[in-house]
């Protein structure tokens, strides 16, 4: 009996814990993510000037896990997704997922004094997907509204869309990839895509 | 001889209209937004040269010298300058609230924000609005036209480039009588203005394959987003089909455009 108190009460202390890690809403972690990672580009002079390699290794530590690239690679390329055979889905997940990370990494090291607003999140417990809708303040400008949509996996949320002032910087890729398909295939545009990775690699320090 | 040489003029002339008429689809089938894609490269190409030439070395200068509390002023006196303007376009659409809110932000911020450096009135929650008559124009259902590339001053649709002259005037610091003063005023505005948009320019040229169309959609959708006030019909969405299809892609699309 003693024991048996004993491990209810060791499964009470760490059961919530054990759910606030596996199951955080959302809006938490958008949040958290977000203040997390921003305060650490305040202070980081380096990222401030532009320092290509860290600023990755921050985003891939940080940010990275709480995203789902295969998703965002399947509405970006939309319909066509369904003619790429598995090894050319993996190919185009990868190279999609190295130009998106590079691009908006760079973009983290032009951040200067701007302040994020979380708006009140409304979504119920049963949602399989929803949007937590963030604004960037910037003195003389109206905010710029970043709403980030998510969906519910075994292992948490994860961000699958990143929609900047109205529009998905997802499916904004669509119209060029469809033309690169037309063109040259699904190998067409894992050739593209790979191409201007290896381009923006060369000049490692950009 | 002769005859060979007709022969193969109009072989080449065959092979020339092959290929214009090949353009001529492509381009159709690229974007029905965009019939004016060939103008419309070219003349992007050209504002990148002005910009990459005369405009952006300004605002790099600019971006590097001008501390934070200045440039914040400097953003704010034009923001200020700017409210007049959109809170008529609320009036014009009719959105009375809005209007009178923009210029009461004006009324505070001329006065209390000594001539528009400070941004008070935002602080007391009366926020800034987006608005220009190429709005208010489309507000009232004027359709937008196709996507046109405006000299110097970048991408548009038709509709927005026609109305482009009276914002231009509405917008900016015209009433100031002074020549000079009024010059300077309206460069350091377009410095500024650059200078933040220096991050996205590098942005849009590592992470895209194409930046002309990844511009162009870019601007297509925020325009309509803006006309609409955050809420466009979703029909102008074009999601090349995939919503039609009920795979997960077109089941998230759905999700995520509640």
């Amino acid at each position: 009996m003693k024991k048996f108190l004993l491990s209810l009460c060791l499964m009470f202390s760490v059961l919530p814990a054990l759910a606030a890690e596996t199951a955080k809403a959302p809006d938490a972690l958008v949040r958290e993510v977000s203040d997390d990672v921003l305060a650490i580009v305040r202070q980081d002079k380096a990222i401030q000037s532009g320092d290509t390699r860290r600023v990755i290794t921050l985003v891939e530590e940080k940010v990275l896990p709480h995203f789902n690239f295969r998703r965002m690679t399947m509405l970006a390329v939309g319909k066509d997704w369904r003619q790429a055979s598995p090894e050319q889905q993996g190919k185009l997940v990868d190279a999609f997922r190295t130009l998106l990370v590079r691009t908006y990494s760079n973009a983290l090291t032009q951040y200067r004094d701007q302040s994020i607003g979380y708006k009140p999140a409304k979504f119920g417990d049963a949602d399989a997907s929803v949007r937590v809708q963030t604004e960037v303040r910037q003195a003389g400008a109206q905010p710029i509204n970043i709403d980030y949509a998510l969906e519910k996996t075994t292992d948490g949320w994860k961000v699958y869309d990143v929609v900047v002032a109205g529009v998905s910087l997802v499916t904004n890729y669509r119209g060029t990839f469809a033309q690169e398909i037309r063109t040259g295939g699904v190998d067409g545009l894992i050739k593209s895509l790979e191409q201007k990775n290896r381009d923006l690699a060369a000049p490692a320090h950009s | 001889m002769k005859k060979n040489i007709t022969s193969r003029f109009a072989q080449a002339l065959a092979l020339g209209g092959a290929v214009v008429a090949l353009a001529g689809c492509t381009v159709r089938f690229a974007n029905p937004d965009d019939p004016l894609e060939s103008y419309n490269r070219a003349m992007f190409t050209f504002n990148e040269k002005v910009d990459e030439v005369a405009i952006q070395p300004v605002a790099k200068a600019y971006d590097k010298v001008t501390p934070l509390p200045v440039r914040t002023g400097v953003g704010n006196f034009f923001g200020n300058v700017g409210d007049v303007w959109i809170g008529g376009n609320n009036l014009l659409q009719g959105k009375f609230t809005d209007g009178l809110s923009d210029l009461l932000r004006f009324a505070l911020n001329s006065t209390v924000g000594i001539l528009g450096l400070f941004d008070v009135a935002s602080e007391l929650n009366l926020s800034k609005h987006d608005e220009d008559f190429g709005q208010t124009l489309g507000w009232w259902g004027v359709g937008e036209g196709a996507y046109f590339v405006v000299p110097f001053f970048g991408p548009r649709t038709i509709r927005d480039a026609v109305v482009l002259p009276i914002d231009l005037y509405g917008d900016n610091v015209w009433g100031i009588d002074d020549i000079a003063t009024r010059n300077s005023l309206t460069a350091l505005r377009l410095v500024h203005v650059r200078a933040n948009l220096l991050g996205i320019d590098k942005t849009l040229e590592e992470g895209t394959l194409d930046k002309y169309s990844y511009a162009r959609d870019f601007y297509l959708q925020q325009r309509r987003y803006r006309v609409f006030d955050g809420n466009p019909p979703l029909d102008e969405l074009d999601f090349n089909g995939a919503g039609q299809h009920d795979d997960d892609a077109g089941r998230l699309v759905k999700a995520g455009r509640q």
